[in-house]
C-alpha cells in the first residue's frame, strides 16, 4: 500500500545552525509512527515543516514530503492552504492555547470544514459526540474557558478529523493532561485513526504513551533519525545505544525501592557543538574513533529496522 | 453585569466630584475677579462692593457649597464676564469641540489601526519601516507647530483649504489632521504592540494548521483578541482629544470649549472655566465606561465572571 506520508532527507536550519538533518520516516494509512525523542531534538520543527508552518527564522535546507504519493514540498502558499486542514491536519500541546479564547467551540470546527457554522451545524454536533464529548448540543457553543484541558483536545481532535485527513500530525498532545485523560485521548486517536486510516504521527517523549498507541516507532536525537521499527521490536531489543540508555531510564514498578534513577550521563549537543561524527557519541558507552570520525548511515537490519550506529549489531 | 454597571457608574460619580472640586478650588487661588472687572482707578469701596454683589467676599467654603447645590438644582450659573448663563455660553461651543474630536478620532482610527495591523503582519518588511516613519512623525511634531506647517502649506502656499475659522468641512480638515495625529500614533503603535502579541500565540498557528491564510487568521480571530488592549487607550485618547483641542482651537481659531476654556482663565471667568472642565472629565469618564461595556462585549470570559 502507497504511504499517505513520506519525509525524505529533511533537513532544517536556524541560521547556519543545522537542527534537523536529513530525517525520513513514512507512515502507512491508519498507522500511527511515534516520532521520539527528548525536548528540542527537532521533533516539533518536522511536523511544523511538514505543514509549511516553519516560524519565520527557520528554513528547510533539503528533502522532500510527499503527501499521499505528490511531492508537496515546492507547492505555492495557495495550494498547501488548500491542504491544511484538508489532506493534512495538526493537533497541539496545550489544546486550550491552541484555541481562540473568544471563539466557540462550534466556530472553530466549522472553520475546518470552511463553512459558516450555521450550515454545517449538525454536521459539527455529530463529530462532537464522536469525539467524547458529553452534551453536544450545549457544548457546541461554549468557549474555551468554560472546557476542561481535556475537552478543549477532543474539540481540537474533532477541527483536525472532521474534514477526514489522510495524515494527522499529533504535537506532543497528551503531555499538558493528566495522566487517567491522556489515556483517554489515547484511545480516541487510536479509534479514529484505524476507522478513519488516518495515517498518525504522534510526537511524544514520553516512552509510556508510545507503547501504548504507536505501531512504529522512529527515534531522533539531535536532528536525526537514530533509529526507526515496529514498536514492539524496538522496546525488545533496541538497535542504538541510544534507544537501549531510553528505555533503560524507565522506572519499574519491580525496581527496588528508592534505587537511583538511570540516566543519560551528559548532555544534548547544541547545534554549534555538533561534529562530524555521531552526534550521540560523546554519551555513548560504545563509541569509538570511527564514530567521532563519520556520521553513521542508517543502516538496514534486515527485520524491518533501520538503525544509524555503527555498532547495532554490538546491542544485546 | 448590572453589578459590574453599578460599581462603575459610583466610580464615575465620585471621580466627577473630586475633578469639580479640585477646579473650584485651583480657580479661586488664581486671583481675585473682581479686580479684572472693575474699571481702571476704582476706588477700593468700589471693588469691595462689588466683591460682594458677586458673593466673593463670603468664606470659600461658603461659596463652594453654594456652587455644589447650584450644581444639584442643574444651574450652571451666570458668567462674570459676559453676563449669560453659563449653560448657553459653553452649549453653544460644544457642538464645535465635538466635530473636531470626532473628526481627529476618524484620523486617528481610520490611520492609525489600519497601520498598525499592516506592521505587525509585515514585520521586518519595507512596508513596516515605511508607517513606522509616520508614526513617529504623528507622535513627535508637537500641535502647535504642525497646525502651523498645515496652515502654511495647505493654506497660504497651495490656498486649498481655509487657514481658519469654522465656515465649512473644509474648515475641519487641517484641524482634526492636527488634532489626531498624535492619537493616530498612539492607537498605531498599540495596535501593532497587541497584533504582534496575538499572533504569536498557538490559536495562530492552529488556526492556519486549518487552512486560514495568515490574514484569515486576522481577521476571524486574531483582532478580537487584540481589540482588549486598544479599546482601553482609544477610551482614554479621546478624552485627550479634548484636552488637546484647547491648543489646536488656538492655532486654527476654531469656535470650541478649548478656545473659550483660554479665553475665560485669561478673564477669571470662574464658572465657565468650572463648566468646561466638568464637561471634558465628564466626557472622560463616560469613555471609560463605555470601554468597560466594550470589554464585556467583546471577551465572554468577562461577561461570565459578572
Amino acid at each position: 500500500m502507497q504511504p499517505a506520508l513520506i519525509v525524505e532527507n529533511l533537513s532544517l536550519a536556524l541560521g547556519r545552525a543545522n537542527l534537523v538533518d536529513s530525517v525520513g520516516f513514512s507512515v502507512a494509512p491508519g498507522e500511527v509512527l511515534a516520532l521520539v525523542g527528548e525536548s528540542g531534538c527537532g521533533k516539533s520543527v518536522t511536523a511544523q515543516a511538514i505543514m509549511r508552518l516553519l516560524a519565520p527564522a527557520l528554513r528547510q535546507t533539503g528533502g522532500r514530503v510527499l503527501l499521499a504519493g505528490q511531492d508537496i514540498t515546492a507547492l505555492p502558499e495557495r495550494a498547501m492552504r488548500a491542504l491544511r486542514g484538508q489532506a493534512m491536519s495538526m493537533i497541539f500541546q496545550e489544546p486550550q492555547a491552541a484555541l481562540d479564547p473568544l471563539a466557540t467551540v462550534g466556530t472553530h470546527i466549522a472553520e475546518a470544514l470552511r463553512r459558516p457554522l450555521r450550515d454545517v451545524r449538525d454536521q459539527v454536533l455529530q463529530m462532537l459526540a464522536e469525539v467524547g464529548i458529553s452534551d453536544p448540543a450545549r457544548r457546541i457553543d461554549q468557549y474555551p474557558f468554560e472546557l476542561s484541558g481535556g475537552m478543549c483536545q477532543r474539540v481540537m481532535i474533532a477541527c483536525a478529523l472532521i474534514s477526514r485527513p489522510a495524515v494527522l500530525l499529533a504535537d506532543e498532545p497528551t503531555t499538558a493532561l493528566d495522566v487517567t485523560i491522556q489515556a483517554q485521548i489515547l484511545d480516541l486517536l487510536r479509534r479514529l485513526a484505524a476507522e478513519r486510516r488516518t495515517a498518525v504521527v504522534l510526537i511524544t517523549h514520553d516512552m509510556g504513551v508510545v507503547a501504548d498507541i504507536a505501531d512504529r516507532v522512529a527515534v531522533m536525537y539531535a536532528g536525526r533519525i537514530a533509529e526507526t521499527g515496529p514498536t514492539a521490536q524496538i522496546f525488545a531489543r533496541p538497535r542504538h545505544p541510544y534507544t537501549s540508555l531510553l528505555l533503560a531510564s524507565i522506572p519499574r514498578l519491580t525496581d527496588a525501592p528508592k534505587s537511583t534513577l538511570a540516566v543519560i550521563e551528559g548532555r544534548v549537543p547544541t547545534p554549534a557543538e555538533f561534529g562530524p561524527g555521531c552526534r550521540f557519541a560523546s554519551r555513548c558507552p560504545l563509541a569509538d574513533d570511527t564514530c567521532r570520525a563519520a556520521t553513521p548511515p542508517l543502516r538496514d537490519m534486515a527485520d524491518g529496522r533501520l538503525s544509524a550506529c555503527f555498532h547495532a549489531e554490538q546491542l544485546p | 453585569m448590572i453589578r459590574l454597571l453599578a460599581g462603575r457608574l459610583l466610580q464615575a460619580a465620585v471621580a466627577s466630584f473630586g475633578v469639580l472640586t479640585i477646579v473650584f478650588f485651583v480657580m479661586r487661588l488664581s486671583g481675585d475677579p473682581t479686580l479684572l472687572l472693575v474699571p481702571e482707578g476704582a476706588s477700593a469701596e468700589q471693588v469691595a462692593q462689588l466683591r460682594a454683589a458677586l458673593g466673593f467676599d463670603r468664606p470659600l467654603v461658603v461659596q463652594y457649597a453654594a456652587y455644589l447645590g447650584d450644581l444639584l438644582r442643574l444651574d450652571l450659573g451666570e458668567s462674570l464676564v459676559q453676563r449669560a448663563p453659563v449653560a448657553g455660553i459653553v452649549g453653544e461651543r460644544i457642538p464645535y469641540t465635538l466635530a473636531l474630536a470626532g473628526g481627529a478620532l476618524l484620523v486617528a482610527l481610520g490611520i492609525g489601526i489600519p497601520a498598525g495591523i499592516l506592521m505587525a503582519v509585515h514585520r521586518g518588511g519595507v512596508l513596516e519601516r515605511a508607517l513606522a516613519a509616520l508614526v513617529l512623525a504623528g507622535q513627535s511634531l508637537p500641535t502647535f507647530w504642525s497646525g502651523i506647517l498645515l496652515i502654511l502649506f495647505f493654506g497660504v502656499y497651495l490656498g486649498w483649504l481655509p487657514t481658519s475659522g469654522a465656515d465649512s468641512l473644509a474648515s475641519l480638515i487641517m484641524p482634526a489632521i492636527a488634532l489626531g495625529a498624535l492619537t493616530m500614533s498612539t492607537f498605531a503603535r498599540m495596535a501593532r504592540i497587541s497584533v504582534l502579541d496575538e499572533l504569536s500565540r498557538d490559536y495562530v498557528t492552529a488556526a492556519r494548521a486549518r487552512g486560514l491564510s495568515v490574514w484569515a487568521a486576522v481577521s476571524r480571530h486574531v483582532l478580537r483578541n487584540a481589540a482588549i488592549p486598544v479599546v482601553t487607550i482609544a477610551a482614554l485618547e479621546i478624552g485627550n482629544l479634548l484636552a488637546g483641542a484647547v491648543i489646536v482651537e488656538t492655532v486654527f481659531a476654531w469656535p470650541g470649549i478649548g478656545q473659550l476654556a483660554i479665553q475665560s482663565i485669561q478673564a477669571r471667568d470662574f464658572l465657565v472655566v468650572q463648566t468646561v472642565v466638568l464637561f471634558v472629565s465628564s466626557v472622560y469618564i463616560a469613555m471609560n465606561l463605555l470601554a468597560d461595556l466594550a470589554y464585556a462585549a467583546i471577551d465572554p470570559r468577562i461577561r461570565g465572571r459578572s
